[in-house]
């Protein structure tokens, strides 16, 4: 007789079981993910073209000062031609005691730089996802609460517009209107609170169209469901129906979605990053993999991998607990 | 009933009510301080003067970063250059040097002090200057015996043999005196404590430095109380920070952004948008193709003169550059005054003397292109790379000329890192670089280093003089007489021209988007200072 245990009981009950399995197997997924993105990184750039030593000597002095003599010194001091399995081995090891190396181009420890870009990122993806809130759900749900109605239209139109721009176009529009016609916000850089707003709008704008999309046909499918159709003969209003069994019912595929859309949020990033000049993880990426900064790569590479599997594992929780029945079969 | 229901109903609904609204009011959060931040007033004093410009602070070693800590006006070195590159003082106000010019002595600046309140003593520009004798910084190539600090306030350096370029070596941005506290145990850089009109006030690399004017120091106060200096790695970013008022200073403009920028100052009906100006100098730098000249074909001189005379320099230097004038007519351009020759016979753009040549040379034209008298095709493959964004324009500029001529060249972008590895390895064949020939003021040591008996990894391949690289000795070693350094410069400059080890294609102006609220702006051609100490506000 499940029903008669008391409320805080039973929704411990409920959400132990399916909690503790889905927080394993992300654990496990975690330290494997992690090794396998830092052994793919380590291959992977090392197989690029070119001298690693030169490639690092002319990150670290630039093109006036790269020479030979420059690549030489640089490989003898970080004992390049030490054999590449050697290193590897190194890293699994520093790997083991949360260490994650030095980076070959500035010589500071990675996971000083790695924190610094990370801490960026999470902030320009966190007011993107907010951007994509504000806009993408409210025009989403009207779409959905009234089909075929201009706002659906619209909706549809800026969405597909929106998708098929490539992010660096909608970045350099957006300066060239909102900062240099208008002169309201920062260009470029991150050290106003206010430079975060034009990443933030051109990686949501994104987001948000096809949260729109979704969102749409959620709450499409709910106010055709027969519940929704029961909440209002039993006498609930429009608004109540729509409060008390529509959004919810409507948030999980949403919700399942945005799990989905991490990538475009990562692989946005990469761009925009660079165009706004956000000192963000993607950027740090692109110049550790000019430069060869093996470390680098591996300790980025594994934030962004790290990134995926915790807001997928906020995705996953957000869709237990949004969706009762989820749960308890999971309990059963 | 309905009511029993919905009682029993909250408890539940709150709390995962309440665990979903946490994220959202989290998110909320996140967006909120960005958009109240566009709305505080501003305060009164003038916002810090911005710098935007492509260069990366990878790490604080000197050889590193020093030139941004240098061009900020943080760090000084033992001696300055004058814009003709001769030496000034800067640490050190007086230096003399022995009649055998093998002992140099330099009198440090009495009043000078770090950044932590503590002397400039002889002693620590003595460990500084140890220091940047490791490659690649460039007091490595002086041929130093020792540097020692005979009191707390003279330097002492003695050769092993004269060289004439010490004072232009000790101007390199690789030798900035730092503080003793500024090194770690391990004699890393940890900190920047420089002795320089500013001091930094916030360092977060790669990115961004911030300085305020530094109390302690024996010069004039600045007029420009605060600075920021931000990397944005996208040329067409730095011109949008520019136009949009947030950059003051913009360097390293793309020639699409440069053009955009020129023609709205000009455009009346855009006079409103148009808040920056354009500053330019010219640098002691060259666009040269690199090329093997131990490949079979380049080897002949009438096929490299081809080459030069089937390049249109004037049209690449208008259409790229945004300046005709800029068409290199020899190697080293005339900001370089006592190199630049102006007896020599300029290069040309000639087509129809290529094909002469490039046939008396065994190329005979086919419907595809040349080919040798053993019906091999003339292919090449030019390597260039991304630090400067018109390099690879021109490249394909160059591309485009070339087949025009017969020519079949491949171009291959990568890094920058590529052509001192293909110079070694054999396996470039050619290579568009711009030298900088004033890494150091005097361009002396660079030549020597470009044309020596085995080539320079930014210099000949496969191709040496020996009238040059004696006359480069007898500059390096000795103390000519000015007649006789005239006629030593006027023989390595001569060769040059007429054997092309490099091929020159265009010089190089620097040109800078300007805020309008900065007065007193004036350019480096030597690329060591922005100049802050000199500018202001504007009054308006």
């Amino acid at each position: 007789m499940k029903t008669t245990l008391s409320p805080s009981a039973n929704a411990y009950a409920a959400f132990s079981a399916p909690w503790a399995g889905l927080l394993l197997r992300r654990l496990v997924q975690v330290v494997a993910l992690s090794m396998l993105i830092g052994t793919l990184c380590f291959f992977m750039v090392r197989a690029l073209p070119g001298d690693l030593a030169t490639r690092i000597a002319a990150g670290r002095y630039g093109y006036d000062l790269v020479s030979n003599a420059a690549a030489d010194a640089v490989r003898a001091e970080l004992g390049l031609d030490h054999p590449a399995g050697l290193a590897l081995l190194y890293w699994w090891r520093d790997m083991a005691t949360f260490n994650l190396g030095q980076s070959l181009v500035s010589q500071r420890p990675v996971w000083e730089e790695v924190a610094h870009h990370l801490g960026a990122t999470l902030h320009l993806s966190a007011a993107a996802l907010a951007v994509a809130f504000a806009v993408g759900l409210p025009a989403g749900l009207w779409a959905g609460l009234h089909p075929r109605g201009w706002v659906d239209r619209a909706t549809w139109l800026a969405a597909v517009a929106l998708r098929a721009m490539p992010p660096f176009l909608l970045s350099v529009l957006l300066i060239l209107v909102v900062a240099v016609q208008w002169g309201f916000l920062p260009a470029g850089g991150g050290e106003s609170q206010a430079s975060v707003v034009l990443p933030a709008i051109t990686l949501g704008l994104g987001l948000a169209a096809g949260l729109a999309r979704v969102a749409r046909a959620a709450m499409r499918e709910v106010v055709q469901s027969p519940f929704f159709e029961f909440a209002r003969t039993k006498g609930l209003s429009d608004v109540q129906a729509l409060v008390r069994h529509g959004l919810r019912n409507a948030a999980v595929p949403v919700t399942a979605y945005l799990g989905v859309q991490a990538l475009f949020l990562v692989e946005g990033a990469l761009v925009v990053e660079t165009i706004f000049a956000w000192p963000g993880i993607g950027h740090a990426l692109v110049h550790a993999v000019f430069g060869r900064d093996i470390p680098v790569v591996q300790g980025t590479a594994l934030c962004m991998g790290l990134m995926f599997v915790v807001f997928n594992l906020l995705v996953d929780a957000a869709c237990l607990a949004l969706d009762p029945r989820h749960s308890r079969k999971v309990a059963r | 009933m309905t009511c029993m229901t919905t009682l029993s109903a909250i408890p539940k609904a709150l709390t995962r009510r309440r665990a979903l609204q946490a994220p959202v009011a989290a998110l909320a959060s996140c967006a909120l301080p960005a958009a109240s931040a566009q709305g505080a007033p501003p305060s009164s004093a003038p916002a810090p003067l911005q710098i935007v410009g492509p260069w990366e602070i990878s790490g604080l070693a000197p050889a590193s970063s020093g030139h941004v800590f240098t061009r900020m006006q943080v760090t000084e070195t033992l001696l300055d250059a004058a814009d003709d590159g001769q030496p000034r003082p800067a640490l050190a106000q007086r230096w003399r040097r022995s009649a055998d010019g093998l002992v140099w002595q330099f009198e440090l600046r009495a009043g000078a002090r770090f950044h932590d309140g503590t002397p400039v003593t002889a002693p620590a520009v003595v460990r500084s200057l140890q220091a940047a004798q490791v490659a690649p910084a460039l007091l490595s190539q002086a041929p130093i015996e020792s540097i020692t600090a005979p009191d707390v306030g003279t330097v002492l350096i003695r050769l092993q043999r004269p060289h004439t370029a010490l004072p232009a070596l000790l101007a390199h941005s690789s030798t900035m005196v730092l503080a003793p506290a500024s090194y770690g145990a391990d004699g890393k850089v940890r900190s920047i404590i420089g002795s320089g009109p500013y001091r930094i006030a916030v360092l977060v690399p790669p990115q961004q430095v911030e300085t305020v004017v530094f109390d302690g120091y024996d010069g004039p106060r600045p007029a420009i109380a605060a600075v920021r200096y931000l990397a944005a790695s996208r040329a067409e970013t730095r011109a949008l920070m520019a136009e949009s008022g947030q950059a003051d200073l913009a360097y390293g403009l793309d020639p699409a952004s440069l053009r955009r920028l020129r023609r709205h100052a000009q455009t009346p009906a855009a006079a409103r948008r148009a808040q920056v100006r354009i500053e330019s100098v010219t640098l002691p730098r060259t666009v040269i193709v690199k090329h093997n000249a131990g490949l079979p074909a380049l080897r002949d001189v009438r096929v490299r003169h081809a080459l030069s005379l089937a390049i249109d320099r004037r049209g690449i230097a208008h259409a790229l550059m945004g300046d005709e004038t800029l068409a290199a007519t020899q190697l080293l351009p005339p900001t370089l005054g006592a190199w630049h020759n102006p007896h020599l016979s300029p290069l040309r753009h000639d087509p129809q003397a290529a094909a002469q040549l490039l046939q008396a040379a065994g190329w005979q034209r086919s419907g595809d292109g040349l080919r040798d008298p053993a019906g091999q095709p003339l292919q090449l493959v030019i390597r260039t790379f991304l630090d400067r964004p018109e390099l690879q324009l021109i490249a394909t500029a160059l591309q485009e000329q070339w087949r025009l001529a017969g020519i079949a060249v491949k171009v291959s972008i990568g890094n920058s890192g590529d052509v001192p590895l293909g110079h070694r390895d054999g396996s470039l064949q050619l290579a568009l670089a711009a030298r900088n020939y004033a890494n150091v003021p005097d361009p002396t040591g660079t030549l020597a280093g470009d044309f020596s008996p085995t080539g320079g990894d930014w210099g000949a391949m496969g191709w040496h003089s020996d009238a040059v690289v004696q006359a480069l000795h007898a500059l390096m070693r000795t103390n000519p007489s000015p007649e006789r350094a005239r006629a030593l410069r006027a023989t390595v400059t001569q060769a040059l021209q007429t054997e092309l080890p490099v091929i020159p294609v265009a010089w190089y102006r620097q040109h800078v988007a300007v805020g309008q609220r900065l007065a007193g702006v004036t350019l480096d051609p030597l690329e060591r200072s922005y100049r802050l100490t000199a500018m202001e506000w504007n009054a308006a």
